[in-house]
Formats: C-alpha cells, structure tokens, sequence
C-alpha cells in the first residue's frame, strides 16, 4: 500500500477549475517533487492535500495510509501524520511557540492514544529540534511567527514538522525568499528526518532546493495536470530549458 | 414630545426617590458634623439635581442608553441588612492577597474581611472610620481630584459619600502583595443602590497594588463607583478593576488617577460582567515625567452592555500614557470604546499612544469606537488606532493543520487576543486571578470548553 494516492483530483476554487485530473502515487519513503510555473495549481494541490476548506473537490480521490483523506477534516489530517509547512506561515500574535507547539504535539498524541506530554519533558525534546535547525531559544517565548523574518518563519515551519514527526510531509515552496545559508538549514532538518517509512512532497518553482533535498521522482505540473515524470535529472532540465518546454497537459504521465 | 414627555416623566420621578434617599442620609451620615463633607455631599447632590441623568444627546454618552437605569427605582441600600455568610464570598477570594476588605453593598463590612498582616505604613481602612477618626487625613484629598460638573454619576456618588475604601502607603513604602477590595451586591426586596467610594493614596517613592473587584449575589442593583487615586512623586501603583457581577447588575465606576512628578501609574480594567457597565478612567498627569498605562479588557455576551470611557489628560511636559483596550463580543452584546486625550499648552513632549482592538465573534455583537484628540501643545507625538474584526480564518487553517480541533483553535485565539492584556499586567497574584477568570469567562461567552493552560509566552518556557 502506497503512503499516499492520488486519483484524478479536480479541484475547483471559486468557479475555476484549478486541478483538472492529477494522478500521484507517493510510497514510504520517497521523495517526490512537484514543480511547475506560477499558477499552474501547485499550491492548491498542497492546500488540498492538508484539508483548506473553500476548495471544492468535483471528482476522484485521496488515498493517505489507506484512508479516505478527504473525507478528513484539517486536524484529523494533521494527526494521522500528514503535515504541511505553508508557503505563507500565519502569524499568531499571543500564542508562544512552545506553548503552540507543544498544544500540537499533544493534540496529535491524544489523537494516537498517547500520554500528553508536560512542559517538562517536552522542553528537553524541543531545545535538542531547535539546536539541528540552527534557532535561538528565544523563538520559544516569542509569539508564534510575530516579527519573524523570513528565514525564521520557514525554519520555525520545519521545526514544527521536526516536533510532530509526521509521515508525510509537504513543503509548500518552502525555498521562496530564503538566501542560501537558510536554504541549507531547512534541507539539512529535512534530510535529517528521511526514513524508510516517512515521505514528503516538495512543492517549488525551482530547481535549487532540490540540489539539497534530492528526490527520487518529480513531476512536472502545467495548468493543473501532471504532464511529465521522471528521475532528479527532471528538474536540472527545467532549470535550463524552462516550462515551455515540457509540452501541453497532451503529454501527460 | 410625547415619547419625550414620559421620558422626562420618568427622570423626574426617578430623581425624587434618590433626593428620599439623600434627606434620609443627611439625618445620621457618618461625618454629618464635618462641615467640608457636608458641603461636598450638598455640592453633589445638587448638582445631580440640576442635570439629571445623561442622555443619548450627550456627546459623551451617545452609545449608552440608561433608560434601564432611569426607570428602575433604585433605592438606598444602607441600613439594617443582613450580611452574606463567609462561605457565599469563599468563591470570590483571591489568593495571595495581602488583606481583603469587603464592601456589602457599599458599606464596609469587618466580619467578612481579613486585614491580614500589613506592612508598617500600608494604612487599609474604611472610608466611614477615617472619616470618624482621622478626618484631616480624608479632608486633604477626598473630593479634590474628581471633578463630578463632568458627570452626574460622579455628583450622585458624591452626594451619598459615606463608605469605601481608605488606603495610605507611607512615603518610601512597598506594599508587595495586592490589597483586595471586594464589593459585592447582596439581594434586597427593592431594586437597590449603592455609592461606594474610594480614596487610595500613595504617597512619594511608595509601591502598591490594589485590586477593586465587584460581585453580586443576585437581585437588581446599581453600583456607582468613584475611586480617587493619588499617584505622589515617584510613586507606582497598579490598580486593577474587575466587573464579574450577574446580568441583573449595573455598574458604574469612575476612577480618577491623579500622578504626581515621575509617578507611574498601571490601570488595568478587566470587564465582564453586569448588564450595563460604564466604566471610566481618568488619569491627569500633572507632573513632569508621569507614566501611566491604561490597560483594558472587556468581554461581553447575551445583551451585555460594556461602555469604556476613557480620559488622558496630559498637563505636565514629558509624560507618556498608553491606551490599549480590547474588546470581544458575542451574541447581542455592545461594546463602546471612548478614547480620549487631551494635551494641555504647557504638556510639550507629551507622548500619548492608543490602540483599541475589537473581535466580534457574531454577526449580532457590536462595537463603536470613538477616538477622539485635543492638542493644544505643539511638541507631542499623539497616535491612535482602532480595529474590528473576527476571528482570522487563515490562524484557525494554520492551527488545524497542526492537529488543534477547531474549538480548541478558536479558545487559543481568543485567550492570545486576552492575552495582549494579560501581557502588560505584572506577574503577581493579582494578574493570575485575574486571568483564572478570563479564561472561565471567554469560555463561558464563546460556549468553548474552558482549559486550565494558558498560551501566553510568559508561561511556558521558565
């Protein structure tokens, strides 16, 4: 059983068609890229995926672990292991992040049938996630994403998915506005969480985050469908030849 | 006209039972031989008297209609009553509380209160045995601060000054823990008011904390409320004002703050409870360099009726106040934000800050927020701001996808939103019981199960 399925998703946002048939098989594991022009449905897939409300689904479905993703609500989804780090991370003035983090942790817990977890345990755990994603101590008291620059909010994003261990992670064009320093520290906090039975999903425009986060397949997405797939040599030919290139949606995989 | 007419009608009759209730004070009021509190109490009274209760036309009560008010006659609640047991006001003590005096319906009462232990020069008294004992202390201060021509809530309190609290910090002293004023409404069979009033002074270099709580335990009543707070030199006061009292209840407060040369004063209102509560606040700083920070929370549901009226004046150069009052509302109730600053000529380098945020939780709540500028200094720096909205949908998503059920998602904005409040209050017993209450009451008016934790930063990392 593959970790996540994907079967002819269309999807409609406000009147507009945006995914017009996508077809993804993800296994444990592996890690796959999404890449393709501005527009060309990307993120809606991701938003989907993590369960956004205001996207209508008009036909296929969503596999995840076997189960039904769609009939799931957001926090149903994030607690049967599937995460997303958002594109735009929401700031959330008067909620600490350690306090949101750990509110997360136990929630997902609570959901396995685990044990809470208290302040006490838990700081240990989080200080040693925080130290492999170069942050200060001080994104602990501080409101969550408030006055984050960039760079902090997207590895404040990959610190969550550290925390919440899920099994299957979607990065939502994680590397946009990152310089190069931060680009390497969310790759290293990714790689580090490779394993046989976690995926991810990289979502990007560009070819640069995948010389630091290598995935074993990528597909090309062109106005909502998937018009090719192929090895990480896929993405160097993107970066030198461009969308264009790819073809029409005629040539879907 | 008509409509007119009865109003009027009302006023008038209204009027007569609070002038009963005045000739009936005069005959045995404590203090009736000190002729400066009988002049002040007849200053009051007939002044009162001459304006009647405000109206919608009144600019400053152009939000607030008190026609519940006017038509209800209140009477008198003074004499011969029955004190609540010990255990009634159990749930309503605050732990770690220096002293807690209770007031029953305005009238100090010794059997319910516990003095505690007091540092040597922290004086915690009733307003009525000062007045008995030490009068030129009272006289030196009661009634020189609040200016009740501004407002007939503050006339009618004058009229009926009788009984509050009294406290006196000594200079150079600090009294650490809260001194915790709890006032607290008791049922009669007559709709009843009481006027407690309040002179609290601290005097230079001196440290304090006071807390005024208002409860009820059922039964219509208005409080109307007066506070004289006298900021010295140098001193620092945290007062806080909570209003938890039960949907048949009215309050009015007033509390004017007057600081001294580099006095630093911290206003903290947390509103709650109450049918209708106007509450005012009003810090002169009249001397240079003079801080004073007016914090505020109000949360209303049902038909609940929260009128914030707030009055900065600037009258010394270099001093700073900041404003920050955030309001949720739910079901049918009405919020109204008054902000208002006034610089003086001579208050140069005045730097005046208001912010008023509102989230309005139904489709049904409502807010007006009114700032409102007068600056007649030309080196200041004055801002204010003012929003309305909902809870952002985009946080919920973000909170969700982390695995946070939605109730618990909305309970954690709304508490963050509280928390802008809670976050300028000083850690001490008096922010904590004051926060153990927010939560239960957000709770409560959002109809989300209530959790112990709470999301501030301050909280969870040590």
């Amino acid at each position: 059983m593959s970790l996540l399925e994907i079967k002819n998703l269309h999807v409609n946002v406000g009147g507009n068609e945006i995914l017009k048939g996508v077809n993804l098989t993800v296994d444990a594991g592996q890690v796959h890229s999404i890449m393709g022009p501005n527009g060309s449905g990307k993120s809606t897939l991701a938003q989907v995926l993590a369960r956004r409300e205001n996207y209508n689904v008009t036909d296929g479905e969503v596999l995840f672990n076997g189960k039904d993703l769609l009939a799931m609500k957001a926090e149903d989804a994030a607690c049967e292991g599937l995460f997303l780090a958002f594109q735009y991370p929401v700031e959330i003035p008067g909620v600490s992040n350690a306090y949101f983090l750990r509110s997360a942790l136990n929630a997902v817990r609570k959901y396995r049938g685990q044990d809470e977890m208290d302040a006490m345990d838990f700081l240990p755990k989080l200080r040693e996630k925080m130290k492999l994603l170069e942050m200060d101590e001080k994104f602990l008291n501080r409101s969550v994403n408030e006055a984050f620059s960039g760079g902090e909010k997207k590895r404040n994003e990959i610190l969550q998915m550290a925390v919440l261990e899920p099994k299957l992670g979607i990065l939502d064009e994680t590397d946009s506005g990152l310089d190069i320093d931060a680009l390497r520290i969310v790759a290293s906090g990714v790689n580090a969480m490779r394993s046989p039975d976690r995926a991810f999903l990289v979502v990007t425009h560009y070819q640069r985050l995948l010389h630091y986060i290598v995935p074993d397949r990528v597909h090309v997405l062109v106005d909502g469908r998937i018009v090719r797939s192929g090895g990480p040599e896929l993405a160097l030919q993107l970066e030198e030849t461009g969308y264009a290139t790819v073809g029409s949606a005629a040539g879907a995989v | 006209m008509g409509a007119g007419n009865v109003a009027s009608a009302t006023q008038t009759q209204s009027l007569e039972t609070y002038a009963e209730g005045f000739s009936g004070l005069e005959k045995d009021a404590v203090g009736r031989e000190l002729p400066w509190l009988r002049k002040l109490r007849q200053d009051g009274f007939d002044r009162f008297n001459a304006v009647g209760f405000p109206t919608l036309r009144d600019e400053d009560w152009r939000f607030t209609s008190l026609a519940a008010i006017v038509q209800t006659p209140f009477r008198l609640a003074r004499n011969g009553h029955g004190l609540p047991t010990a255990k009634q006001m159990e749930p309503f003590r605050m732990a770690g509380a220096a002293c807690t005096l209770v007031f029953v319906d305005g009238r100090f009462a010794p059997a319910l209160s516990s003095l505690g232990k007091l540092p040597r020069g922290v004086a915690v008294s009733s307003l009525a045995s000062e007045l008995a004992k030490n009068p030129a202390a009272v006289e030196a201060h009661l009634g020189r601060y609040l200016n009740f021509q501004r407002d007939p809530f503050c006339a009618l309190n004058t009229a009926f000054i009788e009984d509050g609290a009294y406290i006196h910090i000594a200079k150079s002293v600090v009294a650490e823990a809260p001194i915790h004023l709890l006032y607290v409404s008791t049922p009669h069979d007559f709709p009843a008011v009481s006027h407690p009033r309040n002179l609290i002074v601290a005097e230079e270099n001196s440290q304090a904390t006071i807390v005024e709580d208002y409860v009820s335990l059922g039964g219509a009543a208005l409080c109307n409320t007066v506070t004289e707070l006298v900021a010295a030199e140098h001193s620092v006061v945290s007062h806080y004002m909570i209003e938890r009292e039960d949907a048949q209840a009215f309050n009015i407060s007033t509390l004017r703050i007057q600081l001294g040369r580099a006095a630093d004063v911290a206003s903290h209102s947390v509103l709650m409870g109450a049918a209708l509560v106007r509450n005012n606040v009003h810090p002169v700083l009249a001397g240079e360099g003079g801080e004073c920070l007016i914090n505020g929370l109000f949360v209303g549901g049902d038909r609940q009726h929260l009128d914030n009226y707030m009055l900065v004046e600037h009258a010394s150069p270099r001093c700073g106040s900041r404003q920050f009052y955030n309001g949720i509302l739910a079901g049918r109730a009405h919020g109204v934000f008054h902000g208002r600053i006034i610089v003086h000529k001579d208050a140069q380098k005045t730097d005046a800050k208001q912010t008023n945020r509102n989230l309005l939780l139904s489709d049904t709540a409502q807010i007006d927020t009114k700032p409102q500028l007068e600056i007649y200094a030309d080196d200041v720096k004055c801002t204010h701001g003012a929003t309305i909205g909902q809870i952002e949908e985009d946080a919920l998503f973000y909170l969700r996808s982390r695995g946070i059920d939605q109730a618990s998602a909305r309970r954690l904005l709304l508490m963050a939103f509280a928390n802008e409040c809670l976050d300028r209050m000083k850690d001490g017993p008096a922010r904590t019981h004051v926060e153990s209450l927010i939560q239960s009451y957000v709770a409560e008016v959002t109809g989300i199960a209530a959790n112990q934790a709470s999301p501030a930063a301050a909280g969870e990392v040590k």
